[in-house]
């Protein structure tokens, strides 16, 4: 038999014997508790101005299938009205490419052998830094109605763009395996392994740039516009479409050279065109012997200063989710 | 032994800051540093409450109380600027169905985003996608992109997602109150079977009917401070008591009494009315089922017979409860001279919760003459401590069985 009991009316303790609603509660919760606690351990969570960096570390770990994700639904998104759809991620740079081939080596007479290669060698690590920067400081704002909404570590908003550069990166770096193949270039295949430290190095110190600029852009929109023009300086502070040679000089000459080279992006490049590149002299126009092309260093010359890059970029993303972390708690009033 | 706390508010604290003018340049922003004009604004004050793991808390208050913003620093939106919560468990926050679909990929693409956004692992997704479409009813569209989806299937999605990650905690913002009545029936269905489940759910709502239903406790908020935290009955009283504070006006519209109805000298008057609960002691407040006394006190300037007094009880909007006199109690009085006083009483008020107003007249026996009437001149309240709900108290039981085959 069912009680549906309507409160303490008259009458109403005459079938049951009667609980005060207290009782009642207490009862009931016992249940209930005994179900919840056969569902295992939980975690605890702490919500507050500040939280430990480590905790970020743990939750954003805790998060990583997330991550992947995200940065899915960034591939997925970009190119999903277009016709081409993913070819664009390939054509783009390609014709990036095109361009500065014609004026640098057509038009300019630069000089260089195989000089496609070389480009290509630095614009694959400055297409990955250009696009996740980009996406990056958009993230957080782009995704408002998610941050406004929905509780998870909003770093990973900025990570997973880098996330989904990474992976337009190995898009072409087949084109770059395809290239290899119909101009018959052979890399430097015994220091190949170069470019993982290399890449490692790159994708950390994005990492930093990236979560550090996608809190700051929530509070100055002009970051945005701003990184647009930090970019195009930046892309021609990097040997890519010139050769490191033609400014070492200059730069030794002012005393700048440590300044250009302190630019994390310099040997990541420059690790890229030592091993797929692999031309050490070449003959600039109006000289008659050859010079170094690129720094005559040994492997490991390149290995530590990649290496050496990877650890500085690893204490800035502990640096940027500082910063993230400051900025974070006041996400949801300014978006 | 000891309750584990899902739960623990401690001392929680919100400001925003409002800008006069919003300013999201920098130019502006160096222009006017420290010169913007803002004021603060707290949307909480140290608010302090523990939830009990398996409990159910219904969050009241009106809107701009704060109730949406603790929810909010509860799931780790917003961080209080004060004091910090402790949430043991998963927890997962419904506070818009659908937030973070992505209108250009599929039904089935923004389940497993969504899911992992909410902190499902995509082992669990797939083990639970075809429960999560079924409870969606989407089992057609689920391929179509998102943005082609109607905004009701847009919301069963969002709950059907939101539902299956299976919290430990579960916070609610007054999304039940969307889709067809079907769909929002099979929502609450689903969080009493959470309830059942021993999982802990916080949630936020106008509807008191709704926490007297479903909750085991509630919270009052108002502007930012907790005035109550109990059993749902009496927070409900609290939350209505406030209500009306604030409309600064009483449950029923009060008319201006009307003045002296005959122009004349009134034979008889009604001097005072007192309304005493002889069964709930101190409390200001009746239960359902407990007597009422109305004693009224009145004056007559000469000797009036067949004097019949009139009673009434209406309910916050002024609908008539309950009304008699004593001519239909057949208790007839011929008044003399002088002050007397009449007790109605009423052996049990079999009322749920609301505030009750009292309106008293005195007539002549062939309603001719109205010699006075105090309109909805005192209030009475009930509180129901129970979970039915409605506005009679009725005894029901129930006798089910299996029909027996003689």
């Amino acid at each position: 038999m069912t009680d549906l009991q309507t409160g303490p009316g008259p009458g109403s303790g005459a079938a049951a014997p009667e609980l005060s609603p207290e009782e009642e509660h207490e009862r009931k919760l016992e249940a209930r508790l005994e179900r919840a606690a056969a569902r295992g351990p939980k975690t605890t969570r702490v919500v507050a101005a500040r939280v430990s960096l480590r905790a970020r570390i743990v939750e954003l770990w805790r998060s990583r299938e997330l991550f992947i994700f995200l940065a899915r639904k960034d591939i997925k998104v970009k190119y999903k009205n277009s016709v081409l759809g993913f070819l664009w991620s390939m054509l783009n740079p390609a014709l990036t490419l095109i361009v500065y081939f014609l004026v640098f080596k057509v038009v300019l007479k630069n000089g260089v052998p195989q000089f496609a290669i070389y480009l290509f060698s630095g614009l694959l690590v400055w297409n990955l830094f250009q696009t996740a920067i980009i996406g990056a400081t958009s993230a957080v704002v782009s995704n408002g109605g998610i941050v406004k909404k929905v509780s998870f570590p909003r770093e990973i908003l900025a990570l997973s763009t880098v996330g989904s550069s990474t992976v337009f990166f190995f898009f072409q770096a087949l084109v770059m395996v395809l290239f290899l193949v119909v101009l018959q270039h052979s890399p430097a295949w015994g220091q190949m392994w170069l470019l993982v430290p290399a890449l490692v190095a790159l994708l950390v110190f994005t990492s930093a740039l990236a979560v550090f600029l996608s809190a700051v852009n929530v509070y100055f929109r002009d970051v945005e516009h701003l990184v647009q023009v930090m970019l195009m300086v930046w892309f021609w502070a990097i040997p890519i479409v010139y050769v490191f040679h033609q400014v070492q000089s200059g730069l030794q000459r002012h005393h700048l050279f440590w300044i250009y080279v302190a630019d994390p992006l310099v040997p990541v490049v420059l690790t890229f065109q030592r091993v797929l590149y692999n031309v050490s002299t070449y003959t600039p126009p109006g000289a008659t012997t050859p010079v170094p092309l690129l720094p005559e260093h040994s492997t490991a010359w390149y290995a530590t200063f990649n290496l050496a890059v990877a650890g500085v970029s690893a204490l800035l993303v502990l640096g940027s989710l500082v910063v993230f972390g400051r900025l974070e708690g006041n996400f949801a009033e300014e978006l | 032994m000891t309750k584990p706390i899902a739960v623990d508010v401690v001392g929680v604290s919100k400001r925003f800051r409002l800008y006069h003018e919003k300013v999201n340049s920098m130019k502006e922003r160096i222009l006017r540093a420290g010169r913007n004009p803002y004021e603060d604004f707290w949307a909480l004050r140290d608010v302090a409450f523990q939830v009990t793991e398996g409990e159910t808390v219904g969050i009241l208050g009106r809107n701009g109380s704060g109730k949406s913003t603790l929810l909010k620093c509860v799931s780790g939106i917003l961080q209080p600027t004060d004091g910090r919560v402790v949430v043991r468990g998963q927890l997962a926050a419904l506070l818009e169905l659908g937030a973070g679909f992505q209108p250009e990929l599929s039904g089935r693409d923004n389940i497993y985003l969504n899911a992992s956004l909410l902190g499902l692992s995509t082992r669990e997704v797939q083990r639970r996608f075809d429960e999560i479409v079924a409870f969606a009813e989407l089992e057609q569209f689920i391929d179509n992109q998102v943005k082609y989806y109607s905004s009701g299937m847009y919301v069963r999605l969002g709950f059907s997602v939101a539902v299956s990650v299976e919290p430990d905690v579960l916070v609610v913002d007054e999304v039940l109150a969307v889709g067809d009545e079907n769909f929002s029936r099979k929502c609450l269905d689903k969080i009493k079977s959470f309830q059942d489940e021993g999982r802990t759910i916080l949630f936020v709502t106008h509807a008191a009917d709704l926490v007297r239903q479903i909750c085991d406790r509630a919270i009052v908020l108002d502007q930012g401070r907790m005035l109550g935290y109990g059993l749902p009955g009496e927070e409900i009283r609290l939350f209505r008591e406030q209500m009306m504070e604030a409309s600064g006006e009483l449950p029923v519209a009060l008319e201006e009494p009307e003045e002296p109805l005959p122009s004349a000298p009134r034979p008889i008057t009604i001097t005072g009315i007192d309304l005493e609960h002889p069964g709930s002691g101190s409390r200001p407040y009746l239960l359902p089922g407990e007597p009422l006394a109305v004693h009224v006190a009145f004056e007559a300037i000469e000797p009036v017979d067949d004097v019949v007094f009139v009673i009434e009880i209406r309910d916050r909007v002024g609908q008539l409860v309950f009304g008699s006199d004593t001519e239909i109690l057949e208790h007839r009085y011929d008044a003399p001279a002088g002050s007397g006083r009449a007790d109605l009483t009423f052996e049990s008020v079999p009322l749920l919760d609301g505030t009750y107003g009292v309106s008293i007249g005195v007539r002549s026996r062939k309603g001719a003459t109205i010699y006075d009437w105090r309109d909805q001149s005192d209030h009475f309240e009930v509180m129901n401590p129970g979970r039915a709900t409605g506005s009679v108290s009725l005894t029901l039981r129930a006798d089910i069985r299996a029909a027996s085959l003689s």
